[in-house]
């Protein structure tokens, strides 16, 4: 598996160990996209989702399942996810693009409106994307989450931007 | 050369106090008060503390936490003094320990 | 006369910490020492969320962990004596204690205890290639130091040995810090720690070189470390003629695992073993986390290097089994309360990562009742001579 052997999932492997967003789901709106696949104890995201869209239970090794009907897309899981593992995607934000929205931890972080380029899990840069917006209140206790706009196609896979300079 | 982190997104890293001078091999160098010496040398791009005994070869930061003694210098004549758990005192004399330095009144 | 307290703590790391929580909220006098100028041992270093459920403070920082846990210490009264060397236990349970490594004035103050719980928590294991001892190459924990606590980058282009959670995470804080982590090197043919800090590391571009191994590092002409030549390496992890690759870096950090440092029970002549799992030799202890010689607890990465989170539980039963020995607490109370923080001790070790040290700790207290059975008070072990003060 590429996850272990190379250290970057593969989008095949993701949607056979984790029970991914159905194409009507992606329809209706912004989502969440767990990308939790090893059993680790682990569950600060089921306490997170104030709609109680995540659940996890005992042992707490369980992987974390999204409700998908009560997941509003929210984002505030994105931000409480220990491994940075949680993206929100929503795939109809306009007829042409999509939205991703990650959790960014680095300085700079960027600011709406910013040009970026965008990158999927292994670091490498697939599309242009534009910020749209960066959420960083207190309660995310460091860590923003920050969306980025960019042609719809590549909505599966991207998953970063590129870092500025510090 | 200032390798200080000047920016962070989850630490506070603004220095809150000015910042004293100490000497190091003769050259005077910032540091803060409380902050072990070897931070404030690796901040003006000192990575070698010591030259040892036999082989005269140069040692410098390892374990970080005072076990390796890597980073052991002379400070203010007393030699063998592990910089990376020794706090900045304003004014301190820090020279490059050579083998084992024996005391320098 | 010796200054006496109930119980002593060495080092002030989570164990530590919890321990010494438990005694002094139970009532007992404590005196928590340790080495370094702040307490918290590496939780001060750990500027990222941590896992587990929320009885381990998951999501938290552990620096803000640290915090919470340094202020339950003063609410519990505990003594704490920082800049602190333990240097030497003697019969009759006495604890010498170097003051003034902070640069004040040294003095050697003894401490007549009646508990010691010895947590002193590890140390980096050392990978030795050409030219290890350049400036320039250092243990991951003293770069993550660095960066974290001191706020001072170790160097500009750093490359990072061993793909453990160490390696993973001590990687990224030093991205988060403003350096350049120019990849990761990696023996076995595994990541080695979690994939979710893996894939955080390659979102970030960040090569990593799985079967490979630093076979030289080149030092510059200012005699610091230059350049890295690495090299694939074979299932017996021997590096393959011709397959040498150069890397520009200023900097090696070596996350390649971490040994217990637990040398003072030796010096009280507890029984140990040797377990690879945890690192390497352990003093052998029972389910109250006591050693061979009565009166003398361990807990935290001292008994096996594990995490942070069963540090504190292992601490919490080290504090509650000694004060309910002193008669602190009451024997019903203690054994509800350690049989529920057994409890997440096993939820904690669960998992594919978990579970071979659930197996292991199992295997530490069965050899400890098939071996040692009950602990022996001091004067009752062979060749011991009690000293008089």
């Amino acid at each position: 598996m590429s996850i272990i052997n190379l250290g970057y999932l593969e989008y095949e492997e993701l949607a056979a160990i984790q029970k991914l967003p159905t194409k009507e789901r992606y329809e209706k709106g912004p989502v969440a996209v767990i990308e939790c696949i090893q059993e680790i104890p682990c569950n600060p995201c089921e306490a997170a989702c104030k709609f109680g869209a995540i659940e996890i239970g005992e042992p707490i090794t369980n992987l974390p399942t999204l409700a998908l009907d009560k997941c509003t897309g929210c984002g505030i899981c994105v931000s409480k996810c220990s491994g940075l593992a949680i993206f929100v995607i929503n795939k109809v934000y306009s007829e042409t693009t999509a939205t991703v929205a990650f959790p960014y931890e680095y300085f700079p972080v960027p600011v709406v409106g910013q040009d970026v380029e965008a990158v999927d899990r292994k670091g490498e840069v697939v599309c242009k994307g534009k910020i749209v917006k960066v959420m960083n209140p207190i309660s995310f206790d460091h860590t923003p989450v920050v969306t980025v706009e960019i042609p719809k196609e590549f909505a599966d896979e991207v998953r970063s931007i590129k870092r500025g300079e510090a | 050369m200032c390798m200080r982190v000047e920016n962070h997104v989850i630490l506070d890293v603004e220095k809150k106090v000015s910042p004293v001078e100490i000497t190091v091999d003769g050259l005077v160098i910032e540091a803060y008060e409380g902050e072990p010496v070897l931070g404030a040398l690796l901040n003006a791009g000192i990575k070698i503390n010591r030259y040892t005994v036999k082989r005269h070869e140069p040692r410098g930061l390892f374990c970080g936490i005072g076990q390796c003694t890597d980073c052991a210098m002379v400070v203010d004549g007393v030699p063998n003094v592990r910089t990376c758990i020794t706090p900045v005192k304003a004014g301190m004399v820090i020279k490059t320990q050579d083998g084992l330095s024996k005391g320098e009144a | 006369m010796l200054q006496e307290k109930d119980v002593v703590v060495v080092g002030a790391g989570p164990a530590g910490l919890a321990a010494a929580i438990e005694a002094g909220k139970a009532g007992a006098s404590v005196l928590l020492v340790d080495l370094n100028l702040m307490a918290g041992g590496q939780l001060f270093k750990q500027i990222h969320k941590f896992f587990g459920s929320s009885a381990h403070h998951s999501g938290t920082r552990g620096f803000d962990i640290g915090k919470m846990l340094l202020q339950e210490a003063k609410d519990a009264g505990v003594e704490i004596w920082l800049g602190s060397a333990v240097i030497g236990l003697f019969p009759g349970m006495k604890v010498a204690i170097e003051k003034g490594l902070d640069g004040t004035k040294k003095e050697v103050i003894t401490i007549q205890a009646k508990k010691i719980i010895v947590a002193t928590g590890a140390s980096e294991n050392v990978i030795r290639f050409k030219g290890w001892t350049t400036p320039g190459v250092m243990g991951a924990g003293a770069a993550q130091t660095m960066v974290n606590v001191n706020h001072v980058k170790p160097g500009r282009k750093i490359l990072m040995l061993g793909t453990g959670n160490v390696g993973l995470i001590v990687s990224y804080q030093l991205m988060q810090a403003g350096c350049q982590v120019v990849g990761l090197v990696e023996a076995a043919p595994k990541i080695g720690g979690y994939a979710v800090h893996a894939a955080k590391i390659k979102r970030a571009g960040v090569p990593i070189y799985m079967n490979h191994t630093i076979v030289e590092v080149k030092p510059g002409a200012d005699g610091c470390v230059e350049k890295v030549i690495i090299a694939q390496v074979d299932e017996k992890f021997n590096p393959i003629s011709g397959t040498e690759k150069e890397i520009e870096a200023d900097t090696v950090t070596l996350a390649a695992g971490l040994k217990p440092s637990a040398e003072l029970p030796k010096l009280m002549k507890c029984q140990y073993t040797f377990n690879g799992v945890f690192g390497g030799s352990i003093p052998l202890h029972n389910e109250n986390m006591e050693t061979s010689i009565e009166g003398i607890y361990v807990a935290g990465d001292t008994t096996g290097v594990e995490e942070a989170n069963t540090a504190l539980e292992e601490g919490k039963i080290a504090g509650i089994a000694a004060a309910q020995a002193l008669g602190y607490i009451d024997a019903k109370v203690a054994e509800e309360t350690k049989k529920e923080i057994w409890h997440r001790l096993v939820a904690l070790r669960m998992g594919p990562f978990g579970e071979r040290r659930l197996a292991e700790k199992e295997k530490i207290i069965a050899e400890y009742a098939m071996k040692i059975g009950a602990p022996v008070p001091e004067e009752n072990m062979e060749g011991y001579d009690h000293v008089d003060n």
